[in-house]
């Protein structure tokens, strides 16, 4: 068992985990925050994005051990403590960018972390940010018009 | 207080977002129980082999396996259900969770292990030694149905599961004496669905009332109810079966997987819960393929291209064994491949065909995109050969609008339709002169990127369905009506339940926009409840675009009821007759004393108390309905697809894309589009990235999510949609289906693009998926002056 101590969404947590564990299993199983999701096995489809120091990662690909002495941040952080959506959770829900939403906490850590990064995206430059991230029933465009309008870049009567 | 404006209509938000956006949705794998056990199945390496033995003793001496079994450890009370025997003499393999003779597809199951966790049981699977005899592959149907194939089922002594064919008409006459027959020969890929959340099941047992819960990733937890007690012998009373949040289905989930009865049968053996998931890539095995089709169409028609007859011989691979639905998807099709198009005489026969390789069944659309595909790509073939511009064509052949249900030629009974005006209405979203010019312009140039418009003016029919017709014509053994019930709270709110299942579809708001119409009250107050079985007990679940078209007169139909009770205890509380009431919006008003009246939500109050109510009302505000339609819904439009391609390296950019659907009065436009893109997008992905391969052993190649091309947001364009309304005569809300629209549409919308791109290159034809080296090869073939 390997010895870690990892913050997640503000909150540390010291624990004894097999070696193999991944960061999204040590989320999901020893945490219990279910809302990072698990879409493949093959670091393909983007559904277990967390933040790790900041910065997006696929918690798949990432031994939970890696996360140690790190912070952590996943979907259950992303809206106030009263539950009040942050500005881009409630563009999803306004411009329809969710159906099942399996993809969706991947897709709002993502785009969360590039828009950080990018705060004022073209239409072009948010379908490639979203490269990584799979979904299979909005096809694409109101996630897009989700993430342009959280930016400010939505032009016209749709923002 | 009553609300007056109409929801219906209205671009609502979905209710259910807030949970999906915080992470608060509980999918089937985010559930664990106290004791939870964890399943993992041993599989075939192989598409065809012998098992001369399954040695699990490795297994069961490991450090937190609690059991092991082979496949003849089990004595099953029945077979994992196929409901669709299309024809009397059908072959249909009984089919067990685990094979005990013979592997059969690369990942049929041939043991189980059980462990404390996860991981663990994932090593166990890998320790169970297996002593495997391997046999000839037989991977394509052409190969299957030859002389000397091997058998897949050894016991028919052919691959051949059954010929169902649907004939109108003098066909062979119509044929015989055509001035113009096209024949074109179509081979429709093997699709894997990649609903985003992988399968996953949980079983809970009660062993001291032998009552069994299981929570399964699943579209038909009605269905599964069933088949679960015929697999397992537990009494159907006894089982409830739980879809929590689904993430996505698109076909892949309304089935009867082994692995939902081996969990079961395992908690009742194990007296434990267990806890099955799969991994991406052990679903590209084990969760059922669609598609897969060879089509040879053929065309008859007079020399100015007008149709006379269609003639269609479609053999569909069925995969190893014949899964819930599977004989009956292709035939779903199979009265569709005249499209929207008239003509004299039509025949289409399907072979359904067994080989090595996963089981096929319904994927989005089932058996429709199929037909489509066939019909569009046949129609610009004719246009080619007689001269004639594509959507003259169309236009030309077009069933000309009505309002009454209309009998065409492939046979069905259409409840309403107006091809035209749909084109009509896509044409005015897409400048088709400006377009054609552009295009010449591009080809006067020799430029090597090359311009291409694609049309797809489809039909479709779902709203799965008139029991009487399914389970009559089409021999379903099951059957297709809705049940709903709407119970009234004394505080005034609403709880509608329904037995659809949603995954992604959003019916918690649509359902609830129709209930607050109905009975206005707001939106906030009514909930949506389905997807158990001990809550919504009665109903057939989700699939062939049935819950807006079934679901949603059913639901109308309970609403319906409870305004007719409530407006004898609001009569009765005014002291007037019945007919003195007037409702409107949730409120009964007395004719000629509209200050004088009741809500629903006041009787509501009053029916719980019981204190007062009229003579022969009984207390409480609930009421159910069953709704069984007269017909299926027939959806159509007109889709146009632009594309780029660059005939040097033969890459395709879908530069445009417009999409024109009638799916009758729309209950919410937002869901709606959403529903049509997404369509869309996974139609651009079967058109041109996606597929399925084997190689000659029967092993799949696209194994993992790394070389399957699931589209991603660069790939896919952003959609032009419009819609047009000409409501439905199957159900009195007019409602028609939109879940497959898409998908089925768009497909030869994107392949007609391509061939028009480069039939100035003499090119005629282009092989699904048009990959870039699909359509550089073709591109080459063309310059070579070979057949294209």
């Amino acid at each position: 068992m390997t010895q870690i101590s990892v913050t997640v969404n503000g909150v540390r947590h010291e624990a004894d985990v097999e070696p193999r564990t991944l960061l999204v299993y040590f989320l999901r199983e020893h945490l219990g925050l279910t809302g990072t999701n698990v879409g493949c096995d093959t670091s393909s489809c983007g559904s277990c994005t967390v933040h790790l120091d900041g910065e997006s990662v696929l918690s798949c690909t990432l031994l939970a051990a890696q996360a140690d002495d790190r912070e952590v941040t996943t979907i259950e952080a992303m809206a106030e403590p009263d539950g009040t959506l942050s500005p881009l959770q409630d563009a999803f829900r306004r411009h329809h960018g969710l159906q099942c939403g399996y993809c969706t906490p991947g897709m709002i850590m993502a785009a969360s972390s590039y828009l950080m990064e990018n705060p004022t995206p073209t239409e072009e430059e948010v379908r490639e940010s979203l490269e990584g991230n799979l979904c299979r029933c909005t096809g694409y465009q109101n996630i897009v018009e989700s993430i342009l309008d959280a930016a400010g870049q939505l032009s016209g009567a749709k923002a | 207080m009553a609300t007056t404006e109409k929801l219906v209509g209205q671009a609502v938000l979905r209710k259910e977002d807030p949970e999906f956006l915080t992470g608060s949705a509980r999918y089937t794998d985010d559930l664990s129980v106290p004791g939870m056990l964890w399943m993992g199945v041993v599989r075939s390496p192989y598409a065809h082999a012998r098992i001369k033995s399954v040695d699990v003793s490795e297994a069961t001496s490991m450090d937190g396996v609690v059991a092991a079994f082979s496949g003849a450890d089990f004595d099953w009370a029945g077979p994992l259900l196929m409901a669709w025997p299309v024809t009397e003499g059908l072959h249909n393999p009984l089919h067990y969770p685990l094979v005990t003779d013979k592997a059969r597809y690369q990942g049929d199951g041939v043991g189980v292990v059980v462990a404390t966790s996860r991981a663990i049981a994932e090593d166990a699977v890998e320790v169970v030694k297996v002593d495997y005899e391997p046999l000839p592959a037989v991977v394509n149907m052409h190969e299957a149905l030859s002389d000397d194939s091997a058998f897949v089922h050894d016991e028919f002594g052919t691959n051949e599961s059954y010929t169902w064919a649907n004939v109108q008409g003098d066909v062979d006459t119509v044929f015989a004496d055509a001035p113009v027959v096209v024949k074109e020969h179509y081979k429709v890929h093997r699709l894997i669905a990649n609903a985003m959340e992988p399968r996953s099941i949980l079983v809970q047992p009660n062993p001291a009332s032998e009552q069994y819960t299981m929570w399964s990733s699943t579209q038909i937890p009605h269905i599964l109810r069933t088949a679960m007690a015929i697999a397992t012998g537990i009494p159907e009373s006894k089982l409830r079966i739980v879809a929590p949040r689904v993430g996505g289905g698109f076909g892949s989930k309304l089935q009867v997987y082994p692995e939902e009865a081996l969990a079961l049968e395992l908690a009742r053996r194990l007296r434990a819960p267990i806890k099955w998931t799969e991994s991406r890539s052990e679903g590209y095995l084990a969760t059922h393929h669609g598609r897969d089709q060879v089509q040879d169409v053929e065309i008859a028609a007079q020399d100015d291209g007008k149709i006379l007859g269609y003639r269609v011989k479609i053999h569909a691979n069925m995969g190893a064994y014949l899964m819930v639905i599977a004989p009956g998807t292709p035939v779903l099709g199979g009265f569709l491949f005249c499209g929207c198009y008239e003509g004299l005489a039509y025949k289409t026969e399907i072979v359904g065909v067994f080989t090595n390789t996963t089981p096929v069944d319904a994927y989005r659309g089932a058996g429709r995109p199929e037909a489509t595909q066939a019909i569009e790509r046949a129609i610009d073939a004719l246009a080619r050969r007689v001269g004639k511009d594509v959507v003259e064509i169309r236009r030309m052949n077009f069933m000309p609008p009505f309002t009454q249900a209309t009998q065409s030629i492939g046979g069905l009974m259409i409840d309403s339709g107006d091809y035209p005006a749909t084109l009509d209405r896509a044409l005015e979203l897409f400048d088709y002169e400006q377009f054609r010019k552009e295009q010449q312009a591009r080809r006067d140039s020799g430029d090597s990127k090359q311009l291409g418009v694609g049309f797809s003016t489809y039909l479709e029919n779902c709203g799965w369905g008139p029991s009487r017709v399914i389970g009559g014509i089409l021999k379903y053994a099951g059957g297709g009506w809705e049940a709903a019930t709407v119970r009234c709270h004394p505080t005034g709110k609403v709880v509608a339940v329904i037995g659809n299942t949603p995954h992604g579809q959003g019916n918690e708001t649509t359902f609830a926009q129709v209930v607050a119409d109905d009975l206005g009250v707001p939106l906030e107050d009514v909930e949506v409840l389905f997807g158990d079985t001990d809550v919504a007990p009665s109903g057939w679940d989700t699939y062939g675009s049935r819950s807006a078209a079934v679901g949603m007169p059913a639901l109308h139909r309970a609403t319906s009821r409870i305004v007719e009770k409530a407006r004898k205890i609001a009569a009765h509380e005014l002291e007037v007759a019945d007919s003195d009431l007037k409702y409107e919006n949730g409120t009964f008003s007395v004719r000629g004393a509209p200050s004088v009246t009741r809500t629903i939500p006041q009787i509501a109050f009053s029916a719980w108390r019981g204190h007062d109510l009229p003579e022969g009302v009984e207390p409480g505000l609930e009421e159910s309905a069953f709704f069984d339609p007269e017909n299926l819904v027939f959806p159509f439009g007109a889709h146009i697809c632009t594309v780029e391609v660059d005939t040097e390296t033969g890459e395709v950019d879908v530069t445009k894309y417009v999409a024109v659907d009638d799916v009758g009065p729309v209950v919410n436009p937002m869901i709606v589009e959403g529903q049509v893109v997404g369509g869309v997008a996974q139609g651009i992905g079967e058109a041109l990235f996606e597929e399925a391969v084997y190689d000659e052993n029967g092993q799949l190649l696209s194994s993992s999510m790394t070389n399957y091309a699931v589209p991603s947001a660069t790939e896919i364009p952003s959609f032009v949609t419009g819609n047009h309304v000409t409501p439905s005569t199957t159900n009195d809300m007019g409602i028609k289906g939109v879940g497959e629209t898409g998908t089925i549409a768009s497909p030869p919308a994107v392949l007609n693009a391509v061939v028009d791109a480069l039939s100035h290159l003499g090119v005629t034809e282009i092989p699904r998926p048009a990959t870039p080296e699909n359509v550089w090869r073709t591109i080459q073939r063309a310059g070579k002056g070979g057949s294209a």
